[in-house]
């Protein structure tokens, strides 16, 4: 049985080299590909073609979420479930609910931006085929992978290994799904 | 391993990625059996005292409240101390890693993995003071609203139940900041492991992370809004256990300068504690040219900003007590500075005024020795600061019939002291099995020193 090709992946040793291999990749017409790097680097996603990442605004929904969640549940109970006279307080004390709506607000911000990374990032998820490269324990060490992977409609094994190839890498090498 | 000079760069110039690693895997990937002897002392002394934690809170459970000196009218006393000293320490941790993060000060990398360590590990003591407080600490979640039989919800008016919600916040926030900051270095340590356990340790812990630009991208993203979100939340957790005080009627404590200044005061302490912690921690693993002078002198300038903040504070409420015309006030200060317990005020003014003094002086901010030395004074000073408030306050409130005394118990004592053992437990056990220098942000830094010329790092 043939084994599946998951991509090509080419190794660089410096930031300054994947940028530029991305940005000539890029301008080659590639499009499912990534960077396999030990650390961010700025420029990458941009010289790879990638989007912005609109987490920002999902976390900013899950903010106001939060905070309504967090002043209604106090509002609901003192107003309508248990309405209990404290100090001769107003029932919808709302000073007193500040706090608890405030940390509400930065309880689901923070959880909706850590998880929902893990998540669209796809972890937990202990196998990723970049890991089946003979030497893919370098990538969190100090070596920069670019990878292109098999599914790109411009994929040519041959092609693309002669392209990578002329980016001056260290190896190409073809990687198992 | 090489010697490296003091330097009060971020860094010392020449460092590689791939050195980087070594430096940070070193300690973690060494044979159990070699592990450092320091370390097994370390252990051997802080787990006996863990012990007597663990003894003190079963005692404390089984015999109930009386065991502590807590009485009428001192209700809070050792417990409610230890909690704000001990909650106040764990502020520096994420002040460092999401306010320096903000600000981009590229000085808190080296440190803000180990200073998140800390704060995690403080809130762990902090957090559980006041449960241990309630007097039948199997019910605290009484405090959370949940769907019960009796129908009941808790009373969310009360400082007490705002102190769950913001401290709750802050342990779970942290931790989930701390842990996403671990993984791209767990993912470092599985690739590089060399026996099969280590391995499929790490790799669990990494969420099988890959490294890829997209996931960097996110990464990026997620861990700024987490040090975006984590900035307030800092600063509303000790706001919130200021009003605890505040917002009560008792002289001494009904005053309106408390948030700020406990928020001053935490910082205060935890950049004190910091320094007990990493003066050790640099010197026994050899990290001087990643946590550098530059990082020990910065800290000691915080240190010595926020001390004055608080020592305006003190002057302040002085002053206000005094200008606030009630009799009541005035003689709770007054009492606070020339009563029975006046010694700790005094004494509180010693360590926090005048010990920090020496830190105008840069010769002073760069002797290792003195900064422990004079973090070791702050710490002593800010829990004398708590005492003041919490206990003398309470001693002298407004009937000369109603006032009263407080003595401590052997085990309000034991319980304190049996926190540092397990304060010192996690923190020994966080050193040699988790990376202590978040190596993936030192990589960035060092990408940043090579691609930006050599210049000094302003800060």
């Amino acid at each position: 049985m043939s084994k599946e090709l998951f991509g090509l992946a080419a190794e660089f040793n410096s930031p300054e080299d994947i940028i530029a291999a991305a940005k000539k990749a890029s301008s080659a017409g590639y499009k499912k590909m990534d960077a396999y790097v030990p650390f961010p680097i700025e420029d990458l996603p941009n010289a790879l073609g990638q989007k912005e990442t609109r987490l920002g605004w999902v976390v900013l929904g899950m903010a106001i979420i939060g905070a309504l969640t967090g002043f209604f549940m106090q509002y609901y109970a003192n107003t309508h479930y248990y309405p209990l006279n404290a100090g001769g307080k107003p029932m919808n004390s709302w000073p007193n609910f500040v706090i608890i709506t405030f940390e509400f607000t930065i309880l689901f911000s923070a959880f909706t931006s850590g998880l929902f990374m893990l998540g669209r990032n796809g972890l937990p998820r202990p196998y990723h085929p970049i890991f089946n490269m003979e030497k893919s324990g370098n990538i969190t060490n100090d070596k920069f992978v670019l990878c292109i992977e098999a599914k790109d409609q411009k994929f040519n094994l041959n092609k693309t290994k002669d392209f990578l190839a002329s980016l001056n890498p260290n190896y190409v090498e073809e990687v198992e799904l | 391993m090489a010697k490296f000079q003091e330097t009060t760069r971020v860094i010392v110039p020449g460092q590689t990625y791939a050195g980087i690693d070594d430096i940070v895997a070193e300690p973690l990937e060494r044979d159990l059996f070699k592990t450092p002897r320091w370390w097994w002392i370390s252990l051997s002394i802080a787990l006996p005292i863990a012990g007597l934690w663990l003894f003190s809170v079963i005692w404390l459970i089984t015999h109930g409240i009386g065991i502590f000196g807590n009485n009428q009218p001192v209700a809070w006393a050792y417990p409610i101390v230890n909690f704000v000293w001990w909650i106040g320490i764990g502020h520096a941790g994420t002040l460092i890693s999401a306010v320096l993060l903000l600000f981009r000060q590229q000085w808190r990398t080296s440190i803000n993995r180990a200073a998140e360590a800390m704060t995690l590990f403080a809130v762990v003591n902090a957090g559980l003071y006041p449960i241990l407080h309630l007097g039948r600490p199997w019910v605290f979640y009484w405090l959370a609203p949940y769907p019960n039989t009796q129908g009941l919800w808790p009373q969310f008016r009360s400082p007490l139940d705002w102190d769950l919600f913001a401290i709750g916040t802050y342990a779970s926030v942290s931790a989930l900041f701390w842990y996403i900051g671990l993984i791209p270095d767990f993912a470092s340590l599985r690739d590089r492991a060399k026996n099969s356990f280590m391995k499929w340790f790490y790799a669990i812990l990494s969420l099988g992370w890959s490294g890829s630009a997209k996931a960097w991208q996110r990464y990026g993203r997620a861990y700024l809004i987490l040090g975006a979100v984590s900035f307030p939340l800092v600063l509303s957790v000790h706001s919130t256990i200021a009003l605890d005080f505040a917002v009560s009627q008792l002289p001494g404590w009904n005053n309106t300068i408390l948030p700020p200044y406990f928020v001053a005061g935490a910082v205060f302490a935890g950049f004190a504690f910091v320094l007990i912690l990493m003066i050790p921690l640099r010197k026994v693993y050899g990290l001087k040219h990643v946590i550098t002078m530059n990082h020990l002198e910065n800290s000691a300038k915080m240190m010595l900003a926020t001390g004055m903040i608080v020592l305006y504070g003190y002057a302040l409420e002085l002053f206000m007590g005094w200008y606030s015309g009630v009799e009541f006030e005035r003689y709770t200060y007054w009492s606070r500075v020339f009563g029975d317990h006046g010694w700790a005020f005094w004494l509180l003014i010693f360590f926090n005024g005048l010990m920090i003094q020496p830190l105008w002086f840069k010769s002073v901010r760069t002797n290792t020795k003195w900064l422990f030395f004079i973090a070791v004074m702050v710490s002593i000073g800010m829990w004398l600061e708590r005492f003041v408030i919490v206990i003398v306050s309470l001693t002298t409130d407004f009937m000369p019939s109603s006032w009263g005394d407080f003595h401590a118990t052997f085990w309000d004592r034991s319980l304190y002291f049996g926190t540092f053992g397990v304060f010192f437990t996690l923190w020994l056990l966080f050193i040699r099995l988790f990376p202590a220098i978040a190596s993936s942000e030192m990589k960035e830094l060092v990408h940043h020193d090579n691609s930006h010329g050599h210049s000094e790092v302003h800060s």
